[in-house]
């Protein structure tokens, strides 16, 4: 059933006209809107053929926007295997039963969460850039990487926890029950079962991780904003770059969102929890 | 030690962090506003709101905020320009503030959603058999209880916002902290390691009571049921 029904009566003459009514005026202001942000566009000549020409011409692929994709999908790639493996290390870490290393695992984790990445990015790579340890050239995709990977991992370190405490009580007696240890019983019985659980949280962060990859650009990592900043200022077609490079972004997003999504119904029958509480209101709350 | 200490009289490193404050606090403000009003819209009856609140929150939750606020400068200042003020630098940190507002309006929605997520059928049913229609049962019933089942979330979507209002850096907003703190280490980079720690350690001390105060007002406002 849908949450619009739930909110409201099924219409009757009367307010299925409102309904009509509303429907024109919200379409009329969303047109409206949209006419306005293109004409304002269009008295700046953003909508002028040259400006959009570039995007036909396969040199602008091959040497911008490809080149820069291939940057930014290495950054992002790099950051998820690294932040998966930090996550697993410091949320079983939270997990220990031993109180000085889940103290230590705590600290770092809430510290991390609490900085801004991008001062992390920033910090890397004029201490990588000064140090003379990495080539001037590495020290940029070297501080995305790590930056990255320090404030996701912990975020998926949270994601572990929360997982393992999500699991039935039960898991934990029955690994014991059949002589495991306490960190057997978590390597091998708990944290599986809560990585299936926190899939499609784990995917959404993946999401977060390929947005934050944009911001290399403040550190001259030459990745997708970078470059179409560069075709755009070499085109003269700043606006339309940007919008193409928003757009690139926008679809693999939405496609790792929907597959997060997906994934949180196909997994549902397994995990306790599900993806919209019974019984509420907005019942596709995950079909954003 | 000293040094170190010479640095803040060189540089005035709570102005930058007082930026980043006013960034946020203004950004907060419209994107509550925003944000709501996209909730109500995605919960409303007609469609077209429906589409366009889903077609807001899918687009900008899925765009880098570096690259919104780097349109804010690249496009809207230096192609479409478009000023907000007289001054340069007071235009720059008012787009930033659009650019921050706009992105995280879609992250309010959504964590308002899942306020109305935690109301129970049985209160839309009794507000419908009272005889209200969809704006007074939103307005007095759904609302209400949404709000308070959505502090942790929104709080979490403030502290985002606080720690990204960083990125204004990419809308050449050149006096907030990470801009600063860039500087800084530029023409200091003996004490490269106390400058990081410094201003981490102020984003940990703005960030860490707003997320215990939220956390400790969303048991205490929470709905019992």
């Amino acid at each position: 059933m849908s949450a619009q029904q739930v909110l409201f009566d099924a219409p009757g003459p009367r307010a299925r006209r409102i309904i009509l009514i509303g429907n024109i005026i919200g379409v009329l202001i969303v047109l409206a809107i949209v006419a306005w942000i293109i004409s304002a566009l269009a008295d700046k000549g953003q909508f002028a053929g040259s400006m959009w020409a570039p995007f036909l011409e396969s040199r602008t692929w091959e040497f911008f926007i490809l080149p820069g994709l291939l940057n930014t999908l290495k950054a992002a790639g790099i950051s998820i295997v690294t932040s998966v493996l930090f996550g697993l290390v410091f949320g079983v870490g939270r997990l220990s039963h031993s109180a000085p290393i889940r103290w230590v695992a705590g600290v770092v984790v809430e510290f991390l969460r609490a900085v801004p990445v991008l001062l992390m990015m920033i910090f890397f790579w004029l201490a990588l850039g000064s140090s003379g340890s990495v080539k001037p050239q590495d020290a940029p995709l070297i501080a995305v990487v790590v930056a990255l990977t320090l404030y996701n991992g912990s975020v998926i370190a949270e994601l572990v926890r929360s997982g393992v405490h999500g699991l039935p009580k039960g898991q934990r007696e029955a690994g014991m029950a059949i002589g495991l240890t306490r960190n057997q019983s978590l390597r091998n019985v708990e944290v599986p079962q809560a990585l299936i659980a926190m899939l499609p949280a784990l995917i959404s962060q993946f999401v977060v991780i390929l947005k934050d990859s944009a911001l290399g650009f403040i550190i001259t990592y030459p990745e997708l904003l970078q470059y179409t900043r560069r075709l755009g200022v070499g085109e003269g077609n700043v606006i339309p770059s940007l919008f193409v490079a928003a757009a690139i972004f926008i679809i693999i997003n939405f496609a790792l969102s929907t597959l997060a999504t997906r994934l949180s119904v196909l997994l549902s029958f397994r995990t306790k929890a599900k993806p919209a509480a019974k019984g509420s209101i907005v019942m596709d709350a995950a079909s954003t | 030690m000293e040094n170190y200490l010479s640095l803040f009289e060189t540089y005035n490193v709570p102005a930058a962090f007082w930026v980043n404050i006013q960034l946020s606090f203004w950004a907060a403000i419209i994107a509550l506003v925003i944000g709501t009003v996209l909730a109500l819209f995605r919960i409303s009856p007609i469609a077209s709101l429906q589409w366009f609140g889903a077609a807001y929150v899918n687009i900008f939750r899925n765009t880098p905020l570096t690259i919104i606020l780097a349109f804010g400068f690249l496009g809207l200042f230096s192609v479409m320009q478009i000023s907000l003020a007289a001054d340069l630098n007071v235009s720059l940190f008012r787009i930033a503030i659009v650019g921050l507002a706009l992105y995280h309006a879609a992250f309010v929605c959504e964590a308002i959603r899942s306020g109305v997520n935690t109301v129970p059928l049985g209160q839309a049913e009794a507000a419908r058999a009272i005889g209200l229609s969809f704006l007074p049962a939103a307005r007095l019933i759904i609302l209400p209880q949404a709000f308070r089942g959505a502090i942790a979330p929104l709080g979490n979507v403030l502290i985002a916002l606080i720690k990204n209002s960083t990125v204004a850096a990419a809308g050449s907003v050149a006096a907030e902290s990470s801009s600063l703190m860039k500087t800084m280490i530029e023409f200091r980079s003996d004490l490269v390691i106390p400058i990081f720690l410094t201003f981490a350690l102020g984003f940990v001390v703005l960030v860490i009571p707003i997320g215990l105060l939220t956390t400790w007002a969303s048991r205490k406002l929470a709905v019992a049921r």
